[in-house]
């Protein structure tokens, strides 16, 4: 147990911090996921073929290649990106990109995807109906879409949402490999300096099992929430 | 672009993912007769026994994937006691480790899977076959399990992709699968971006044949063609 003293002893305000940071670059991934479906799946969508095959190609390659691979791919090209950007601008220094920066949006990419297609599948399910019942109100199309489907597809991707969550949230597990110091790579450092892993990894284990199980719970309530009157 | 790198490592690429195709059958094959285990636990009545089998799928399914790699080739090497054992031959080598804990993961998540598609089989089904004067054990072997592998093969072939991305963190324990031989490359050359477009591929490539393959089962075991 004192070993997860907080203070100078233990480890335990590092931990504490660590999963802070977990849940940090959780949401931000997140909230970086629905912005890219948020223009992805009306690409999806839309009738015109050629939108449609750039976000097929998106969803197709991230749900289809390894999570650490792309972010290897944002750990050593993204700094090289972003300097190659600079130098149209007539920039030429070194830019080293924030290890949260590089994390967040390789996880927010891959939560992406999974995002784009659990909002298309929830936008295909409204029954064709309320479309034409939106149109009979005469509402225009932002009165449509913001009053008559948003609610809509909130009540039914909300399910399929707490699963991206909770894959994000194991996600980004993976980001320990770039050197950030969430709960993997804290208790990473933790087994190396006290040459106990065992209890390091169990514990970041619980503390995952926590993070999932608190989520759940909370989702619950949205969802209970959201699906009043059905 | 580069596309001599592209051109010089692809053959390294291609051989490290035969590392990945043995990593992901060896572990499919463990975690498929665990995952029929822990189903069938699941649909014990002993309460014990089915909260058992719950804590475990929940257990592995709650944590990354990564934690439980290091657990057991970090973790269980720090144990005396299994030191002395001839379970050390197995943990000490990261490949087996990795096969562990892949195994131990997919077999929760097919559980999962099993036990859904067990719990869909109507009734009437397995009344029909009690009324036929069919032994119980018969039933179970030559209707519902049948009739349970057809109902999962979908989201079954969704495991397997998961799984087969799941096998790149054995990069992570020294193992040079295709993940580990491309992050190699890219630290050595500094060209993420041909490397990406290589290994990504061959990932890819993997993945459309898995998904036709199931599709393909999907067809020819499903009950109205």
């Amino acid at each position: 147990m004192e070993l997860l003293a907080f203070g100078d002893t233990g480890w335990g305000d590092e931990l504490f911090n660590a999963t802070l940071m977990t849940i940090a670059v959780a949401i931000t991934a997140m909230v970086i996921g629905f912005f890219f479906a948020l223009i992805f799946t009306p690409l999806k969508l839309s009738k015109n073929r050629f939108l449609n095959l750039i976000a097929n190609t998106y969803t197709t390659i991230i749900r289809g290649v390894p999570e650490l691979l792309v972010i290897y791919l944002f750990f050593f090209g993204g700094s090289a990106a972003v300097m190659f950007v600079a130098s149209i601008f007539g920039y030429g220094e070194y830019i080293e990109i924030n290890a949260f920066i590089t994390g967040a949006f390789s996880i927010g990419i891959i939560s992406g995807a999974y995002s784009t297609e659990v909002f298309r599948g929830a936008i295909q399910s409204i029954d064709k109906g309320q479309f034409e019942a939106a149109n009979v109100l005469g509402l225009g199309k932002f009165g449509k879409f913001f009053k008559i489907i948003l609610p809509q597809t909130l009540r039914l991707a909300l399910p399929n949402l707490s699963n991206v969550w909770q894959i994000t949230l194991k996600d980004t597990s993976l980001i320990s490999v770039t050197g950030l110091v969430e709960i993997m790579r804290q208790s990473y450092v933790a087994a190396g300096s006290t040459r106990d892993p065992l209890f390091f990894y169990s514990f970041a284990a619980v503390l995952y099992l926590l993070l999932t199980f608190l989520s759940m719970k909370l989702i619950n309530r949205l969802e209970a929430k959201y699906s009043r009157g059905y | 672009m580069d596309f001599e790198l592209m051109i010089n490592s692809f053959p390294k690429l291609l051989n490290a993912a035969v590392i990945t195709l043995k990593l992901l059958s060896v572990s499919l094959i463990i975690g498929l007769f665990i995952g029929l285990l822990f189903a069938i636990l699941r649909l014990n009545k002993n309460i014990f026994i089915n909260r058992f089998a719950y804590g475990y799928s929940y257990l592995f399914r709650g944590t990354p994937l990564l934690v439980q790699i290091f657990i057991i080739y970090f973790g269980l090497g720090q144990i005396e006691y299994l030191r002395t054992t001839f379970l050390w031959i197995i943990l000490k080598e990261p490949y087996w480790c990795a096969i562990i804990a892949f195994a131990l993961n997919t077999g929760a998540y097919t559980s999962e899977i099993l036990r859904s598609a067990f719990q869909t089989i109507k009734p009437g089904i397995i009344e029909a076959g009690q009324s036929l004067g069919i032994s119980s054990k018969i039933i179970f072997y030559k209707i519902q399990i049948p009739i349970a592998i057809r109902q999962s093969l979908p989201a079954y072939g969704n495991e397997i992709i998961l799984m087969m991305k799941g096998t790149s963190l054995a990069s992570t324990v020294t193992l040079m699968d295709l993940t580990g031989v491309a992050k190699y490359i890219i630290s050595t050359t500094f060209r993420p971006v041909e490397v990406f477009i290589v290994a990504g591929g061959i990932y890819l490539f993997m993945t459309f044949i898995i998904h036709n393959v199931i599709k393909f089962l999907e067809k020819k075991y499903s009950f109205n063609s």
